[in-house]
């Protein structure tokens, strides 16, 4: 592992100590399936109130990695603590606690988005007589007020993007996760969520943990960047220090190339490649 | 815009945990019926097959008379089974829509929200019962026309109801078992239609027990069909009769229900991976 990433990695002994400060916190995260290792004895943190960016080809480990923080999916071996809390043994807390994008489009294009947003408000327990309030506020917020009687299916792709942040915002939870928020939007709607996933930031001091392919993203949006590869962690920094530590030149780009030994285009199976695609299709 | 950080609504839910589970579960059946409201085309196509039923089939077996129907016209002994066959139909390819909402990603937002898995699940089965009481309106419609001789009043309006109810949870959750494990739309829709006949063909539906081979009379005795048929006929139509009792009928159903909500429980998150 690159020298950053030794530096960076923290592995705090005791769970309370960093049930505070730390928003999310890997102990030798494993998941394996059948004979292939997708996380490999993962152990990272990250604070509160940062954007935190996991990078890295196909097939690294990323979506693994977040299905286990968000629990969707057991881990094989090791935990996590997400918002302070387990995700093995107290998955329901953990789930009342963060918020999530799916690379996937998540918002239901036969609902409105009032609707999607109300479904949500609901499910969350956000009380009848701060639903309504809650709702307009997330719209407003999002630039979605004049759009939100109409079905989701005739929103374009941006506005549903920017519908599943307000989504899953609305329950103010402590971690949010966004897993590609921009992947197949064009640049002037990547810009219009780029700007919201910073408001968000700046206005709810939101831990956020996005992953993405997109170099520039990662450069502009996170404080803290972590490359993985065959499962793990190999190197973690700021984007300026990782780019330092390379060269005077180095882009987020070489840096990628440098840790993880890849293209950026490559890799992928057909699985990755046919849920981008349909993401990209619904996203017009 | 109001800031309440670290401290997200779903918290307070603790303190209630019947009332939220309550919520939640009429949340996820909301998402779905409001879906059908914005669109109820589904709920059109679906009243082809039990006009086809009722209209051809039972018109031309009442002449024949060749069915022992217990007393009653043979278009009064399969109104009960029509209806039945109605709800088994949608019902059992419900789960298409879960594989169709794990694709486009909204499986996922809804198993990374705090709502208890067994209430994913009782929702679902919730919502499709709301189709079902659209095609029971539309069965009574057209029973009506045929000058079949339904009973009337509240018992029997409760009681079908119920049937109708208990017989679409059972068989839109057994759909929902069946999504989680074959995982693709492509096999769902093969083993959605091995299913269908057999279940119906297996039941009182149609033709009475008694005129079953031993073998097949075996099978309707485990058939949930055959229990929601049975209920029907006795609440439903005048001089109809159940050969069970209400009580068996209802209570085998809650049971195949809870069994059913059980396993979809333990399966439901396996969609996903």
């Amino acid at each position: 592992m690159a020298p950053i990433a030794q530096r960076q990695t923290a592995t705090p002994a005791d769970a309370s100590a960093v049930r505070g400060p730390s928003a999310v916190e890997t102990r030798s995260l494993t998941r394996r399936f059948e004979s292939l290792v997708a996380v490999n004895q993962l152990t990272f943190a990250f604070g509160r109130g940062s954007i935190f960016g996991l990078l890295g080809p196909n097939g690294a480990g990323k979506s693994t990695l977040i299905k286990m923080l968000t629990t969707l999916l057991p881990p094989s071996e090791g935990t996590a603590l997400v918002a302070g809390f387990d995700i093995v043994r107290e998955p329901r807390e953990v789930r009342r606690r963060i918020g999530y994008v799916s690379q996937m489009l998540s918002a239901d294009g036969d609902l409105t988005g009032y609707e999607n947003l109300l479904i949500s408000a609901k499910l969350y327990g956000i009380p009848r007589s701060q639903r309504s309030a809650r709702i307009a506020e997330a719209l407003d917020f999002m630039d979605l007020t004049n759009a939100s009687g109409k079905l989701v299916k005739h929103y374009s792709g941006g506005m549903i993007r920017r519908l599943e942040i307000a989504q899953s915002m609305l329950h103010r939870p402590s971690v949010l996760f966004l897993d590609e928020p921009t992947v197949g939007l064009d640049p002037f709607a990547k810009q219009a969520v780029w700007k919201h996933i910073r408001e968000l930031r700046r206005e709810f001091n939101a831990t956020i943990l996005m992953t993405t392919h997109d170099m520039q993203e990662a450069d502009e949006l996170c404080e803290t960047i972590a490359f993985m590869h065959q499962g793990k962690i190999a190197a973690i920094g700021s984007p300026t220090e990782l780019k330092t530590a390379l060269g005077p030149e180095a882009t987020l780009g070489d840096v990628f190339i440098h840790y993880t030994g890849a293209d950026i285009s490559e890799g992928g199976d057909l699985r990755d490649v046919a849920r981008t695609r349909r993401t990209s299709q619904r996203l017009g | 815009m109001s800031h309440v950080h670290d401290v997200p609504a779903s918290v307070s839910d603790s303190a209630f945990p019947g009332v939220a589970y309550a919520r939640q579960t009429l949340a996820v059946a909301e998402a779905d019926i409001r879906k059908l409201i914005h669109d109820p085309v589904e709920l059109l196509t679906r009243m082809v097959q039990p006009v086809l039923w009722l209209l051809i089939f039972g018109q031309v077996f009442t002449r024949t008379r060749a069915i022992p129907t217990g007393g009653i016209s043979y278009l009064d002994f399969m109104t009960p089974g029509v209806l039945a066959q109605s709800v088994l139909f949608g019902a059992i390819f419900y789960g298409i829509s879960l594989i169709w909402e794990r694709d486009l990603g909204i499986v996922h937002k809804f198993l990374v929200s705090p709502a208890a898995r067994s209430s994913l699940v009782l929702g679902r089965a919730i919502s499709s019962t709301a189709r079902s009481l659209c095609q029971m309106v539309l069965v009574y419609l057209l029973a009506l026309l045929l000058h079949v001789h339904l009973q009337e009043g509240l018992r029997a309006f409760v009681g079908v109801t119920a049937a109708v109810i208990f017989g679409s949870a059972v068989f839109s959750t057994f759909s929902l078992i069946a999504a989680c494990i074959v995982k693709s739309r492509e096999r769902f829709m093969g083993i959605g239609q091995v299913l269908t006949m057999p279940l119906f063909f297996a039941s009182n539906a149609i033709y009475p027990l008694s005129l079953m081979p031993g073998w097949l009379h075996n099978l309707s005795r485990i058939n949930p069909l055959t229990y929601q048929v049975d209920a029907l006929r006795s609440l439903m139509i005048v001089g109809g009769s159940t050969t069970f009792g209400l009580a068996q009928d209802f209570a085998f159903m809650a049971a195949a229900l809870a069994v059913m909500i059980a396993i979809a429980t333990r399966l439901y998150p396996k969609i996903i991976t």
